[in-house]
């Protein structure tokens, strides 16, 4: 096959800038061996970090023409014509070349109040398919953080970093929320510390998914919606109140240790 | 940019990769933009228009139909003209009597998830696409005035609820032509497919999915719930569709109404 022309940032944290490699691209060829082929001829120093090769990692994250992608599922042929820019993901800081310090979502992994069951019954604790099945999607995540790349709260406005988790932790948060033995509720924590109201739902971060997880539709929205039930439906607050519903306020449940 | 801690431990700044560019994409991600901004604004002045117009909305006995507009559906004031008058009526309005209801399918609309992600994409840039700017520079999504507004969503979904109910007894009460009994016309199959639309547009609509059945943390305890909430998800996927097609029908249809009631053409009778 033709050689194609490889766009590739170079430079760390005092600057950088593109530079071309003209190389050989191959029948069946991802974005992903093509840069190794640049780092085993021209640029031994080109620094990208990649694992599983097959989309299960989510290392090899970084933004193909502009968009977030993984490296290792995108097909050379499926790019168009001309060259390829490929870039570090840009809303964390870079490190070198292609690589991003992503310790932005560490910190707001540590955030996440754990899943708060009831004591251990008799018998253990039982869950039924259906309640399984719900959470099972958001477990799909492979934490490659494309989503909080292209999530433009963050992209854009650096600053909501101090307030603003993020859809790969809003899945979280709504797994955790659906789960049937959790007795958290998280609803304040969300709104109020972790910025689900920034969310404007342009759904990007559904779109960039490399696992196809609905993030938007079936995490922000839902958690967008229980929020409204806590704070902005007068009948919800009524029918709590007349059932006598109380659950583990969201201050509490932020310190809740894990079981 | 300087690099500050804060007590989260998210430590901000740090020098960002890349060109300083509003994007580096090369496909067409403007396209949708404007197909946005283009059919939303020619539905924004076209029902501007028929709202204020006060004329043609009704189409009655004396051509042997009952067709009103849904625009002007119900109609709730005195000035409403004869035959297309609700139950109620609010005396003394002097206005257009779609001004008396538009506010709620405006509401709904307005409120509605897909469309936030659709206006906020194409009027506001906010972002105009995934990977491509802000162009704003600040941000507090929806967290203030007026933009927190947004959470009254499921209000309006149920003042949504009473107007389908209305538009489809209009649609059905269509079918029967004043004078000549029951009857299909283009006119009837028109409001059906409207008010049909209408619906599915509703109960696709995500906050139906989460008060039918989303809000429970365990299926398995409330089955019912579990079986509409399994019926509501796969209309709920397909909610950009049935909004998009729910917008230009009620369009289409105040049309075709509009147009019979002005003598354009007639209600071509089918049996």
């Amino acid at each position: 096959m033709a050689d194609v022309t490889m766009r590739i940032w170079r430079g760390d944290a005092s600057g950088g800038d593109f530079e071309n490699y003209s190389v050989e691209q191959n029948e069946g060829e991802v974005v992903l061996d093509v840069i190794h082929r640049i780092q085993a001829t021209e640029a031994p120093d080109l620094a990208c970090r990649w694992n599983c090769k097959a989309g299960k990692c989510g290392s090899c994250a970084a933004e193909i023409n502009g968009k977030p992608r993984l490296m290792c599922m995108t097909r050379m042929d499926q790019l168009p014509e001309g060259p390829v820019t490929v870039t570090p993901m840009k809303t964390f800081p870079i490190i070198r070349d292609l690589v991003t310090d992503v310790s932005f979502n560490f910190e707001q992994a540590k955030k996440v109040p754990a899943l708060m069951p009831p004591p251990m019954p008799e018998g253990g604790y039982i869950m039924f398919q259906e309640d399984v099945e719900r959470g099972q999607e958001f477990r799909k995540c492979i934490e490659c953080f494309m989503c909080q790349d292209v999530c433009h709260v963050i992209r854009d406005h650096e600053a909501n970093k101090l307030h603003y988790s993020g859809p790969r932790f809003f899945i979280r948060y709504a797994e955790l929320e659906m789960h049937p033995l959790d007795m958290n509720d998280r609803r304040d924590l969300v709104r109020e510390e972790m910025g689900l109201g920034y969310c404007n739902i342009t759904k990007c971060c559904t779109e960039v998914c490399p696992e196809h997880i609905k993030i938007t539709d079936n995490a922000i929205i839902p958690l967008k919606e229980r929020v409204v039930d806590a704070h902005y439906d007068p009948v919800a607050w009524l029918g709590r109140k007349i059932r006598r519903k109380t659950k583990t306020s969201a201050a509490d449940a932020a310190v809740q240790p894990a079981p | 940019m300087a690099v500050t801690e804060s007590s989260t431990n998210v430590v901000l700044g740090g020098t960002r990769g890349g060109p300083d560019v509003a994007t580096l994409r090369q496909d067409r991600w403007w396209l949708q933009p404007v197909v946005t901004v283009s059919v939303l604004t020619a539905f924004v002045i076209y029902s501007t228009w028929a709202a204020f117009q006060n004329k043609y909305y009704y189409v009655g006995a004396n051509v042997h139909r009952d067709l009103i507009s849904p625009f002007y559906s119900p109609c709730l004031a005195s000035n409403c003209v004869p035959g297309s008058k609700a139950g109620f009526a609010f005396s003394g309005w002097a206005l257009s009597p779609a001004l008396l209801i538009l506010i709620f399918p405006l509401g709904f609309r307005l409120t509605c998830y897909y469309y936030r992600r659709s206006y906020y994409r194409a009027f506001w840039w906010s972002p105009p696409a995934c990977a491509v700017s802000d162009a704003h520079a600040s941000y507090t999504g929806e967290t203030r005035f007026p933009l927190i507004m947004q959470n009254l969503h499921r209000y309006f979904f149920f003042a949504g609820l009473i107007f389908n109910t209305l538009l489809t007894y209009d649609a059905i009460r269509a079918f029967h032509q004043p004078g000549l009994g029951w009857g299909v016309t283009v006119g009837t199959i028109v409001l059906l497919v409207n008010a049909a639309l209408l619906w599915l547009y509703s109960l696709s609509c995500h906050a139906c999915r989460h008060l039918c059945g989303g809000q429970v943390k365990s299926f398995s305890k409330h089955p019912i719930r579990y079986r509409f909430w399994k019926f509501l998800t796969p209309l709920n996927a397909k909610h950009m569709n049935f909004a998009w097609a729910s917008l230009i029908f009620v369009a289409l249809t105040d049309v075709y109404v509009r147009l019979v009631a002005s003598g354009v053409f007639s209600d071509y009778k089918i049996f």
